[in-house]
């Protein structure tokens, strides 16, 4: 008796555990809800001030002086010219430490090079802020002309080796995929080494690595301090990378640092921007993931 | 097996090689100029033990430490707290059959967006909820949530590959002399799969510690000149509740943010401390990093099935 009675108590905690653990993954779904309850909400709001149309086609944005204006270019400009410099700078360098690493390193290479590129990404990015402010633009501004204390070009080139995470090792993950054996044909056919790698394994691995470099696109844009720190406070619709400007995220920043009133237009316009930002985030994502999920279908 | 080569093969990984130098320079560039910069700072004892000041040279980071030490306890907490049940859902009792199936679905790919989501938005979330709905302010205890948010993607991936080393068999045994589903998670699956949890839990936490873009986005106040109130009491039990959340809700600083605020100062004296701050968080994620990599290893070769 005792021991059904076990039984049936072992089986109501094995039920209970069941709920509990469902909870908590189900829980995870109300985050996703929450953060576009909150962007939504706010810039619904937001809209009822300043029109859909002043946002998408003013060229200026000013909210935080006297002649507010409320058009996203310029923020958005800023973010795609540093993350354009930083996609510039690590898909080739990327690329070329992808394929050295995969076809020629030998293993021991691999092992110790790996976790310290991956480690790239661990750094704190204020440090890289710090970094970027007080010795890469000095750094530059001996060799650039009229390069400004805070521009984009320092930041974009930062941002670059920052991430070389997803340019260099994701793609040399995707590489490292294709099969020893396709390698071989091309070995027993006469090609090279670099001649396979670039006609070979390159084109195999391309939908992965192509996922790479847009995840590290896709970083670089949601990257904050950095910019908040070295690019400057300056929403400037402009593509000279030597002059100061202002990314989407820097302008959250700098609204946060200021005393915000709950319900301003100031405070709602964050969520606006923030937004628009999620929205870039999860294209670029989507398609990112979508490419990699092409991969596992290849072989 | 003598296979044809060209100029290429021997010049290309020459520039490979050149590619590799350039990264690990700039890396070892880095490192080298915050710690030169803020050399003299880090040999003074008293910056660790001085709260922030308007004298650069009186400056120290008391109050920022103990901030990251107590919001990142509540980021690990929570995160934990939701992470691995929900790992361990996926993993062992995910159906994939029916309603339940497509739900589970949502929640893989859902974890999987989250994981890429800026990580200034987690600020905003926290700034529309935490601080404005449920009035916790811009405290402790809101940067813990905050910051848990951030590493729960991390947490749920890693608990679930901690899992799926574990070989079927172990589990059918389990199963086979009557254990139910609950008893074989308590008794096998956790503790296999324990030291792995760990090694999830410590990066998650190292990328946490330097996050700075979310804490400033819930409004952190940047000059913090006190430390929360002590939440213990010379009586039984020694801690007082009350006062618990007293702390939770205090204001605080963490490192990242002080760091941000002395480095957007003009003055050049506040800069060698934000290089001072700044190594001493570099040094805390290289230290989070290589306990890691160690425990990876060490896990790897303790269990093999």
């Amino acid at each position: 008796m005792s021991l059904f009675g076990n039984l049936g108590y072992k089986k109501l905690k094995n039920k209970i555990m069941l709920a509990v653990f469902f909870t908590a993954g189900f829980f995870t779904i109300f985050i996703t809800i929450g953060i576009v309850y909150v962007l939504l909400k706010d810039t619904i709001e937001f809209f009822n001030i300043v029109s859909i149309k002043e946002f998408l086609t003013e060229k200026e944005w000013t909210p935080l002086f006297a002649n507010q204006k409320f058009g996203i270019w310029p923020l958005v400009a800023g973010t795609f010219l540093i993350a354009g410099i930083a996609v510039i700078i690590s898909v080739p360098l990327g690329l070329l430490i992808a394929v050295y690493l995969s076809e020629y390193a030998p293993h021991s290479v691999r092992e110790i090079v790996k976790p310290i590129i991956e480690f790239l990404e661990a750094i704190p990015t204020v440090v890289y802020g710090y970094f970027t402010l007080l010795f890469v633009t000095p750094l530059l501004q001996k060799i650039v002309p009229d390069l400004e204390a805070f521009n984009s070009l320092a930041p974009g080139i930062v941002l670059g080796f920052m991430i070389l995470p997803y340019t260099a090792s994701m793609a040399e993950d995707a590489m490292k995929g294709v099969p020893q054996r396709i390698r071989e044909a091309s070995y027993a056919l006469g090609g090279t080494k670099f001649r396979t790698a670039v006609s070979i394994v390159i084109p195999a691995a391309i939908s992965g690595i192509i996922a790479g470099f847009i995840l590290g696109a896709s970083r670089a844009i949601g990257e904050t301090m950095v910019v908040a720190v070295a690019a400057g406070m300056y929403p400037n619709l402009t593509l000279d990378p030597r002059v100061p400007v202002q990314t989407m995220t820097g302008y959250i920043v700098q609204v946060a640092l200021g005393d915000l009133p709950f319900g301003s237009i100031e405070y709602l316009s964050i969520f606006a921007v923030g937004l628009a930002l999620f929205i870039i985030a999860f294209v670029f994502n989507s398609i990112a993931l979508w490419l990699r999920s092409k991969i596992r279908e290849a072989y | 097996m003598k296979r044809l080569s060209s100029r290429t093969d021997i010049i290309f990984p020459i520039i490979g090689f050149l590619g590799l130098f350039l990264v690990i320079s700039f890396m070892i560039t880095l490192v080298l100029d915050i710690f030169l910069d803020g050399l003299s700072k880090l040999k003074d004892p008293s910056f660790y033990a001085s709260y922030p000041s308007r004298f650069p040279d009186k400056s120290g980071i008391l109050a920022a430490w103990v901030g990251t030490l107590l919001v990142m306890g509540g980021a690990i907490f929570w995160s934990l707290l939701i992470g691995i049940p929900a790992g361990i859902y996926l993993e062992e009792y995910a159906s994939r059959k029916g309603i339940i199936g497509k739900i589970e679905t949502i929640i893989e790919l859902n974890i999987n967006n989250l994981a890429a989501v800026p990580a200034i938005i987690y600020g905003l979330l926290a700034l529309g909820i935490f601080v404005y709905r449920f009035n916790f302010g811009e405290s402790i205890l809101t940067a813990g949530l905050t910051l848990s948010l951030l590493m729960l993607p991390v947490i749920v991936v890693n608990t679930r590959e901690a899992i799926r080393r574990i070989p079927r068999d172990i589990r059918e045994g389990a199963y086979a002399v009557g254990a139910t589903k609950w008893d074989t998670i308590r008794d096998h699956i956790l503790p296999y799969s324990l030291g792995g949890i760990l090694t999830g839990l410590i990066i998650a936490a190292s990328r946490a510690i330097g996050e700075t873009a979310p804490l400033i986005t819930i409004g952190a106040l940047t000059f913090i000149a006190f430390l929360p109130p002590s939440p213990f009491t010379s009586n039984f039990p020694f801690i007082s509740g009350e006062k618990l959340w007293e702390v939770l809700l205090s204001p605080f600083t963490v490192l990242p943010i002080q760091i941000f605020n002395w480095v957007s100062r003009p003055q050049a004296d506040f800069q060698i401390n934000a290089a001072a701050a700044g190594f001493v968080l570099l040094v805390l994620t290289v230290l989070m990093n290589a306990i890691a990599y160690y425990f990876r290893q060490k896990v790897r070769r303790k269990y093999i099935w």
